[in-house]
């Protein structure tokens, strides 16, 4: 049984179809990524996956249980890390965890250990006592973590868990995400951050205007749409931008700038090198990002 | 349109209300201090100032102190500011700028809960109010003892109805400014004209039609009998006019804020 199994899920606003027939599945123990520009549809997804906003169309289970009916009994069993700061300003690190215990009706004795395991697990045992108005952007967002986390739920829903946070606090994160998973947590994420995508994930989706554009792994998508080796050239000269016409070469041309796809050490690859690289050429890996900006495109959004 | 799901109200409610408790008592201190010393305020000044040009109320067929027929009216006040202040402004923090029933609604509790929550806590605030009005009024003499200990579950039943009108304000309104709005059209003229600081039968008929519409008047009523056994209206029918008004109002409220929450 799949944790996550979402079949032709609709949300509409009115007039606007945020989420438009959306269909996919999260297995146990995996790290799934939902991505897409702004307005794709993702934290619309998020928000129905955890019985916050009601379906327009199809159908969602968690757990094998449909979310419209036994929204209560999937709750107590997933924990929800949102997108903007949900944490209880006046009230300590510790009280945050306690409190969120109730909420769960967890035992007095249980939460109390759970919340000094999770304080100890994101390095936060010093704060313990600290207001969390007072706490820095990185410091909360570990705690609001460590909140989603206190009634151990199956499966981790993480809204833009790294956004607006220093690269430090970044890669603190990832790391408590890594060793999640090393334990076998179920967790779907959203975010901007490609690496971070990249990094973590076993499997994604990229959304654009609410539709899935592509799914799979990361480094399988990277080798469909943006091959393994990328030559970004600044100033094509016409030479170039005909013999990329010509022989029908992977590309993007951004005017000022163009962008080959290439296999590494390949023939294209050396070939460029030799007669049209004269200095402004940058050769790298290519990565998740190109497979984003290739599939959504370059223009702004919203 | 979505109304409210009376189904998804357990009593798993308690613990937004407590985490509401827990949050107030850092700052209880400092807020127990209005209703310790506002009735002071108000007796010293109307029975100092006032009473000299007023003299003897007539109400229910007694004469009183202009201070005497007042201070249950201000038990029944504090009742209200309290409540509806706790699920108008207080509640709009919470909700709007503190994330707080965005972050509850990640958990098993539903948004129907966090409404019942908000509004069974603003009258347990009233409550708690009273009391400490009722700590001052009782020594002083212008709260008969122990009937005016009524006065506290009733200012808990009085308190669900402003805290209902109060969230159901919340619900409705765009932003935190238009709180001027119910305050000024509302809230303000039912303290003038609710029998509390004059008797509703002084005034001509067309008039007391108006206060029988406020629930503030039927709170009066009831709070001026609890305390020193007068009143000019029939008790049932205030109780019954506050029940349905919780009824009516909540269920509003409940509908009114799950359209504003739920996206």
């Amino acid at each position: 049984m799949s944790t996550i199994d979402a079949q032709q899920v609709v949300k509409n606003f009115g007039q606007l179809t945020a989420v438009n027939n959306v269909s996919f599945t999260v297995e146990p123990g995996e790290f799934f990524a939902l991505l897409g520009p702004n307005g794709a549809g993702k934290t619309s997804i998020i928000r129905m996956i955890y019985g916050f906003s009601p379906l327009s169309g199809g159908r969602l289970e968690i757990f094998g249980q449909d979310i419209r009916d036994d929204w209560r009994k999937i709750r107590l069993r997933l924990g929800v890390c949102q997108q903007e700061n949900t944490l209880d300003p006046d009230l300590t690190v510790v009280q945050n965890l306690q409190l969120y215990s109730r909420y769960f009706e967890m035992d007095k004795a249980t939460a109390g250990k759970r919340a000094e395991e999770l304080l100890d697990f994101f390095a936060l045992t010093g704060k313990r006592e600290a207001k969390v108005g007072e706490l820095s952007g990185g410091l909360a967002r570990r705690l609001q973590i460590a909140r989603a986390l206190m009634a151990e739920p199956e499966l981790l829903i993480l809204d833009e868990p790294t956004a607006g946070l220093d690269p430090q606090s970044r890669h603190q994160v990832w790391d408590r995400l890594r060793a999640l998973k090393k334990r076998g947590l179920t967790m779907v994420l959203t975010t901007h951050y490609m690496d971070e995508a990249e990094n973590l994930c076993d499997r994604l989706v990229i959304l654009d205007r609410g539709r899935i554009v592509t799914e799979g792994q990361p480094r399988d998508l990277i080798k469909k749409y943006a091959g393994e080796s990328v030559i970004e050239i600044e100033g094509p000269s016409e030479e170039l931008r005909k013999y990329v016409r010509e022989n029908g070469v992977e590309s993007d041309d951004l005017g000022e700038r163009l962008i080959i796809y290439a296999e590494p050490r390949g023939e294209l690859e050396s070939r460029i090198r030799e007669d049209f690289c004269m200095e402004s050429c940058r050769y790298r890996a290519g990565n998740l990002e190109d497979v984003f900006l290739r599939l959504t495109g370059r223009e702004l959004r919203e | 349109m979505s109304w409210a799901d009376l189904s998804n109200i357990s009593l798993r409610f308690r613990h937004v209300w407590f985490r509401n408790l827990i949050t107030y008592r850092r700052i209880w201190k400092v807020n127990f201090m209005v209703p310790l010393l506002e009735p002071g305020f108000y007796i010293l000044a109307f029975g100092l100032g006032f009473s000299g040009l007023i003299g003897r109320v007539s109400y229910a067929g007694m004469q009183l102190e202009y201070t005497a027929f007042m201070a249950p009216a201000l038990v029944a006040t504090a009742c209200m500011w309290n409540s509806f202040f706790e699920t108008t402004y207080a509640s709009f923090v919470r909700m709007y700028y503190q994330k707080t029933f965005d972050g509850i609604l990640g958990t098993p509790v539903s948004v129907e809960e966090i409404i019942v929550a908000e509004i069974v806590w603003a009258a347990s605030k009233a409550a708690a109010a009273v009391t400490v009005m009722l700590a001052v009024l009782i020594p002083i003499g212008y709260a008969n003892f122990p009937g005016a200990l009524l006065c506290i579950p009733l200012a808990f039943l009085g308190g669900l109805a402003f805290g209902s009108i109060g969230m159901f304000f919340t619900g409705m309104i765009p932003s935190i400014d238009m709180f001027n709005l119910p305050i000024f059209l509302f809230i303000t003229p039912m303290f003038l004209f609710s029998g509390t600081f004059f008797p509703v039968s002084g005034i001509p008929d067309w008039a007391g039609i108006f206060s029988l519409v406020f629930p503030l008047y039927h709170l009066v009523e009831l709070t001026r009998f609890l305390c020193i056994g007068a009143m000019e209206s029939n008790p049932v029918s205030n109780l019954i006019y506050l029940l349905l008004f919780i009824m009516v109002f909540g269920y509003l409220a409940l509908g009114a804020m799950k359209r504003r929450l739920i996206k």
